[in-house]
């Protein structure tokens, strides 16, 4: 069976809602407790991004399984201003928002798979992968 | 939510026991700084043996508590980060490389008296 759940992110709540909702699912999948942790960091730091930048959007988890592997999918989308520059905003220390900047070049290295898909003015989705070792 | 502080002697304990959310990390920056004030605090130990996930926010939030602290004359000492939180901020380029550390309530304890009665 595959697991497939959403949390709308349009408070500080929906932070911590997805996180849980995040850190359930990795469990229930079987990622070790540092997977875990890591999965849960990608999707704190994924909803707040759409908290502070777009204001609302969505963040779902999915379970997903090709041929050999099984894992754990997040895909984060708003409808928000969208990123002009992805390069720049994937730089350690790079932030509009006086924060440390480290929140998407962190998702990437936490993560195994990363994407990034965004338009000026009409939003972003970013979709983010971990595989099961 | 408010985060417990306790007041022993000159120190401050606090033990974080619950899944941070901004609005409580937030609260917590200023009330261990008004209680530093009130006390005349010289030493802080905050605890995080049962935080089970530290994100950039998170983590700026307890950075600028430890500048804020020492600016104000107390000083601040992490105790029990998890294996999977130091893990996970590492990899997330986060090294929190001048906060004072360690293991434990005890040994921070102990670092404090150290540090401020030499
Ligand atoms: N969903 C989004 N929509 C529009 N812009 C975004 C979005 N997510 C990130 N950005 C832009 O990318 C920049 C970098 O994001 P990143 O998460 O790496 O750092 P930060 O949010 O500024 O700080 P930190 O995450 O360390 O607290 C942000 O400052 C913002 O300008
Ligand atoms: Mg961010």
């Amino acid at each position: 069976m595959q697991v497939q759940t959403h949390v709308d992110i349009n408070s500080e709540w929906g932070i911590v809602a997805a996180r849980q909702a995040g850190r359930k699912l990795a469990r229930e999948i079987g990622f070790g407790s540092v997977d875990q942790a890591r999965i849960t960091t990608a999707i704190s730091e994924l909803a707040r991004n759409i908290y502070l930048y777009a204001n609302q959007g969505q963040i779902k988890i999915e379970e997903v399984a090709d041929s050999n592997k099984r894992g754990m999918k997040i895909i984060a989308s708003d409808e928000g201003p969208g990123i002009r520059d992805v390069r720049r905003v994937m730089e350690d220390g790079f932030t509009t928002s006086g924060g440390l900047g480290a929140g998407l070049p962190g998702v990437k290295r936490l993560m195994d798979e990363f994407d990034i898909d965004s338009e000026l003015d009409s939003g972003t989705v970013i979709t983010a992968v971990k595989w099961l070792r | 939510m408010r985060i417990p502080i306790l007041k022993l002697h000159d120190y401050l304990l606090i033990s974080v026991q619950v899944d941070l959310d901004d609005q409580t990390a937030l609260q917590f920056q200023e009330d261990v700084l008004e209680k530093i004030h009130e006390e005349g605090s010289r030493g802080v130990v905050i605890d995080l043996t049962s935080v089970e996930m530290i994100d950039s926010f998170i983590a700026k939030v307890l950075g600028d508590v430890v500048d804020m602290s020492n600016l104000m004359g107390a000083r601040v000492v992490l105790t029990g980060i998890q294996p999977a939180v130091a893990i996970t901020l590492i990899d997330m380029g986060i090294a929190l490389d001048e906060v004072p550390t360690a293991l434990d309530l005890e040994q921070g304890l102990e670092r404090l008296q150290l540090e401020l009665e030499g």
